[in-house]
């Protein structure tokens, strides 16, 4: 690597990256350091130079604040209707964002990107609304404030004490096409806002004074001055790496940030993303969820569902680990994945709270070993999270109930010590005591148990120290025993306590676990599409207490479609989706359902309930994706809207559809692998086919061709007898002819699987006496002895295909033996079925063929060309197994060949009503 | 029994090739169609004797041409089926077509089955014969007697029933349904199974070797014939 030479896999990663860029639309930001910069009118400045180049210029969203200048520059700009939405009374008028992916200009322009759309928007935030128009190859200009970078967010609230809502992730600014900075020293600005030429919202009016000091503007200025510069290095680097001249990602940091409920541990997740961002390092917000955790109230967990949210949107990879003590899990983490750096706050908690347990700082620091730790300010939490008894204890029946057993608990106690011990021994009284507390403990829990210790050292007191039956203590050791059995019935209590939490802890992973396994070991199992969609529903269903609908591409999906009453199909970008689940827990999604299922479809990215795309749906949306790509969409409707909301709950759901993904696409491809091989097999019969029809059919051809031509002959001087003869011969070749191509066509059928049996219950009889009827002319030379005995039951048959089984075999039969031998037909019953035989004197067949000779296209070494496509016998089986039975040759004693075939009498035969005879 | 007309409703040029070259030899007349819209209109310009109709036919397909025939004449008609139309050969002779022949077939197949439509043609119009005699068997409808060289066969009312309908048929195939309904009603005329197993009861009351019928024969997937020839 140092050599400057590229790692191959980098440069795949370049050239894709550019691929993907060349085919996203530019987007250009036009930064500031507030408002009033000036960046509205460069942007239209550009747009309008853009134009006078003959581009194809719309003005998407534009704020002049009614300022002349800038308004004049708006003259002559396409501008795009807005949309109107009612909301309350009120009419908002926001950007349109599929009429702008509709008109699909070359360039659009999107002011005030950290703006938040209104109700009834696709996106939450306009800068998603440019996401998807880049995406749609259109090139954006925007403008941008540096207070609205998400990363830079609490430092401009630090500096200025303005918190700014509307934020813009980094990352847009990061991937921007361009970033041109619009400078304006801060006292022309101050003068240009005396002059009234910059807007100032609202809401922002009583912060005016605060906001456009001075010391803030030179502080705002530096800090736009210095993203901008970031980004500039950040290019340079780029250049570097992309002509080989050095590599900029060696450093190998990996930052790990632990989260916790704590407020502040939003600007720890924002600190720790400046350093990732300007080490250029990978990092990891971590969440440990200890025991206590289980504890949290909701508005803890929502919390730290809101930070690592803000972390992944910053750019972070979120975990959620869980164990006894969050340094040690943090700690054993960090060092499983490389971690360099960990950031964590500073601790807030007063100090003697050390002298029981190390902090969460101390153990970290202690065990880093080889890792910097940084202690970063937070203005209150240490990382460890916030013990509230918002939430009950676990097992919130405890009530009153269980605090009785701590009384009963004392009672027995005493009891139990009073009639064993009496009043002498009171060291054994004591143990006896803690024995019920113990039980208390592991049995009810923490408060109940110490009830019991309260309730027990009143007894020991009352009934075993004297003075007897008085709570007096004559004694000062007795004290300091009622003290030292309150601490060991406490600690007890307490780690009882912590045991039970972590079993129930641990029992809900478990319980995580087991529904994801259990689902897994199940589709493992189901292999059609359609079925493995209607246990992944009832898994979903039973996991997140939800309705369920699989989209999948027309195409993907196989066996019978959804039911008519599931979701009108979706026209997405390749072909139609379609709900594959169905049943009581699949839900139909309606005509607006579709909208967002297509999106996330085309998009490949979730939508809908709990996310910022669309989130007024009854849904979320996650694309189902596998290793070859996206399969479908999987839609979860939950009766709780809020269930979503939690990440854990979130990450849950993409760890079921991942597995659902790689599930059906298993499916899928083990159908085009079989699609495969069945095409291999009609390729292989094709091939087959066509050399015999080359062979067999052109010799009768050929035959009745000459025959025919020398009859037509004009000056021919045949006798009455050669003609006679000649006709005879065209006769006999047609009829050849004619049986090959019955073959032919039989032999595609069954290969095909398109033959249909019709069975019915008929006696063979019949269909003997058929053949041998049709069968008079040819059979003619041979002396043909059928014998049926008359209590042969009737069969279960198709009586057309049996006939034709029967004379494919008689054929045969004629083609091998001599004339005037004996061909004898015969049909017993077995057990339950029939066996049918057709036995000659002919010459046999060689044991080591009397399997092949089954096979398509097989003849025996000795058989004459053209005597048949080898077919007939192969028709034979098919249709003789196509009814359940089977077929086989064999030698016979004394010479001569015998084919069976049996038929089995599955099923009952139809009552003929009796009648009486005349 | 000359200068019968036979319409020839078929779409394959040779097809018509063949068989007016033998037709002409045997003395009927053979008026020519190729297709079912101008067989239709011949059919009413020059009114046959007999139809020779095929099923695949490039306009209107040959049921329906059978039904519409049927809607004003009488006139026999013979199905000239191919192989796997079996479905339709049936439906046809359901809606009223006589008999068929399967393609490939011979002159001398075709010829009889002509003679046969014919025949059953011109008895329905007039005389009624009730005796009915093929080789040693013997049939007397008017007093519902059968004998087989000269000795009483003693027939169930059902078997007797079965084979006076096969009997009257005079030659031509009668399908499944035909006969079902025709023997036992409507309400039978799906159990097949009935057929099978009382035709055989005849078989072995009538024929000499049962295994080898003269006369009872089995036409696959379409229905039974009383060979009369």
């Amino acid at each position: 690597m140092t050599d400057g030479r590229r790692d191959p896999d980098e440069l795949l990663k370049q050239v894709e990256e550019e691929e993907r860029r060349a085919k996203r639309g530019k987007l250009v930001i036009f930064f500031g350091a507030a408002p009033g910069v000036g960046k509205t009118y460069a942007m239209l400045e550009a747009a309008r130079s853009e134009r006078d180049l003959k581009r194809d210029v719309v003005i998407g969203v534009v704020e002049t604040h009614g300022r002349y200048d800038t308004g004049a520059l708006v003259i002559g700009l396409e501008m795009l209707p807005r949309r109107k939405e009612q909301h309350r009374g009120v009419t908002v008028e926001e950007f349109d964002l599929d009429a702008a992916l509709k008109r699909k200009p070359g360039l659009i322009l999107m002011d005030e990107l950290a703006h938040t759309n209104g109700p009834g928007s696709r996106h939450a935030k306009r800068w998603q609304d440019v996401e998807e128009l880049l995406d749609a190859s259109i090139d954006v200009y925007t403008t941008l404030n540096v207070q609205h970078i998400e990363s830079l967010n609490d430092v401009v609230a630090q500096v200025t004490g303005v918190i700014v809502r509307e934020t813009v992730p980094d990352q847009v600014l990061e991937e921007a096409t361009e970033v041109r900075l619009i400078d304006l020293p801060p006292d022309e600005l101050i003068e240009r806002l005396g002059d009234g030429k910059v807007y100032v919202p609202d809401q922002a009016a009583h912060a005016i004074n605060n906001f456009f000091r001075k010391g803030n503007l030179i502080a705002l200025r530096e800090l736009a001055l210095r993203r901008t510069a970031e980004r500039v290095d950040a290019q340079m680097r780029l250049y570097k790496t992309e002509h080989g001249i050095q590599r900029v990602w060696p450093t190998g940091e990996r930052i790990l940030v632990g989260v916790s409920p704590s407020p502040a541990s939003a600007q720890l997740v924002r600190a720790t993303r400046r350093m990732a961002g300007s080490l250029h390092a990978q990092w990891i917000a971590a969440y440990v969820e200890t025991t206590a955790s289980l504890r949290l109230s909701e508005k803890d967990r929502q919390r730290v569902a809101e930070n690592l949210r803000l972390a992944e949107q910053l750019g972070a990879e979120i975990v959620t680990l869980s164990g006894q003590s969050a340094a040690q899990e943090t700690l054993r983490y960090a060092r499983s994945h490389n971690v360099t750096k960990i950031v964590i706050g500073k601790p807030t908690h007063p100090r003697w709270k050390d002298i029981f347990a190390p902090s969460f700082l101390e153990e970290m620091v202690r065990g880093s070993g080889g890792m910097d730790v940084y202690a970063i300010s937070g203005d209150d939490g240490d990382g460890r999270p916030i013990e509230s008894r918002d939430r009950p204890l676990p097992a919130p029946t405890l009530a009153v109930g269980t605090y009785g057993a701590g009384l009963v608990a004392a009672l027995l106690a005493t009891a139990v010590s009073w009639f064993t011990f009496g009043q002498k021994q009171l060291a054994d009284v004591v143990m006896v005591y803690l024995l019920g507390i113990i039980v208390v403990a592991m049995r009810f829990g923490f408060g109940p148990s110490m009830v019991a210790a309260i309730l027990s050292v009143a007894c020991v007191d009352f009934f075993f120290v004297p003075p007897y039956f008085s709570f007096a203590v004559s004694d000062f050791q007795h004290v300091v025993t009622f003290g030292v059995m309150l601490v060991v019935a406490a600690v007890i209590s307490s780690l009882t306590q912590r045991i039970r939490d972590q079993a129930s802890a641990a029992r809900s992973r478990e319980q995580r676990t087991a529904s994801l396994y259990a689902m897994t070991r199940e589709l493992a199992v189901t292999r059609a599409a359609s079925n493995l969609s209607a246990v992944a529903a009832s898994h979903l269903h039973e996991v997140f207490d939800a309705t369920v609908a699989i989209l999948l591409p027309v195409a993907a999906s196989s066996g019978p479609q959804a039911s008519p009453d599931a979701a009108p199909p979706a026209h997405a970008a390749e072909g139609r989706l379609t709900n594959a689940a169905t049943g009581s827990f699949a839900f139909s999604p309606d005509e607006k359902e579709v909208g967002v299922i297509e999106w996330v479809w085309s998009h490949d990215k979730p939508a809908g309930l709990g996310t910022d795309t669309l989130p007024s749906s009854n849904a979320l949306y996650e694309p189902l994706r596998g290793m070859r790509g996206r399969v479908g969409v999987l839609g979860v409707s939950p009766t709780d809207r809020h269930r979503f909301v939690d990440p854990d709950q979130r990450a849950m759901l993409r760890v079921f559809a991942t597995q659902i993904a790689s599930a059906l696409e298993r499916a899928r491809l083990a159908e085009e692998a079989q699609q495969a091989q069945l095409q291999m097999q009609a390729e292989r019969l094709r091939s087959a086919l066509l050399s015999s029809v080359s062979h067999d059919l052109r010799t009768p051809l050929a035959v009745i061709t000459g025959a025919a031509s020398a009859i037509t002959q004009k000056d021919a001087t045949l006798s009455v007898e050669a003609r006679e003869d000649l006709a005879e011969t065209i006769h006999e070749e047609a009829q050849r002819l004619n049986r090959l191509v019955r073959n032919l066509l039989d032999m595609t059928k069954i290969t095909a699987g398109a033959i249909k049996v019709a069975k019915e219950w008929q006696p063979l009889e019949g269909v003997v006496g058929a053949v041998l009827g049709r069968m008079e002319e040819q059979l003619a030379g041979w002396q043909v002895k059928a014998t049926l005995p008359p209590d042969l039951p009737a069969v279960p048959i198709d009586a057309v295909l049996v006939e034709q089984v029967l004379i494919n075999v008689l054929e045969n039969a004629t083609k091998y033996t001599p004339k005037g031998s004996l061909i004898e037909l015969s049909a017993r019953q077995e057990g339950s079925s029939v066996i049918v035989e057709v036995a000659d004197r002919g010459p046999g067949i060689p044991p080591e063929h009397l399997e092949k000779i089954f096979e398509k296209f097989y003849r025996l070494p000795r058989e004459r060309e053209g005597d048949g496509a080898g077919l007939g016998l192969a028709i034979c089986r098919g249709i003789v197994e196509a009814h359940g039975g089977k077929m086989w040759a064999s030698n016979r004693e004394g010479g001569g060949a015998v084919f069976r075939f049996t038929i089995p009498i599955e099923g009952t035969p139809p009552t003929i009503a009796a009648e009486e005879a005349r | 029994m000359t200068d019968l007309t036979v319409l020839l409703i078929e779409d394959e040029p040779q097809m018509r090739r063949f068989l007016r070259g033998s037709l002409a030899t045997t003395g009927y007349k053979l008026v020519e169609a190729a297709t079912g819209t101008e067989g239709l209109a011949a059919a009413a310009a020059h009114p046959p004797d007999v139809i020779l109709l095929d099923l695949g036919l490039p306009d209107i397909d040959g049921l329906e041409v059978t039904r519409r025939l049927r809607e004003w004449t009488k006139a026999p008609i013979i199905i000239l089926s191919a192989r796997g139309q079996d479905q339709d050969k049936v439906a046809a002779l359901d809606a009223g077509a006589d008999d068929y022949l399967t393609k490939p077939f011979s002159l001398p197949e075709l010829m009889a089955r002509i003679r046969v439509a014919v025949r059953h043609a011109s008895d329905a119009g007039g005389k009624d014969d009730s005796v009915f005699t093929f080789g040693e068997l013997k049939v007397d409808l008017a007093a519902r007697l059968v004998t087989r060289g000269g000795e009483d066969v003693r027939l169930t009312p059902i078997e007797y029933k079965l084979l006076a309908t096969l009997v009257r048929s005079g030659g031509r195939v009668m399908t499944y349904q035909q006969l079902l309904k025709d023997v036992w009603g409507l309400r039978y005329a799906s159990q097949k199974q009935y057929l099978h197993v009382y035709v055989g009861h005849l078989r072995n009351k009538l024929e000499r070797d049962p295994t080898r019928p003269r006369f009872l024969l089995t036409e696959p997937g379409v229905g039974y014939r009383f060979k009369v020839e």
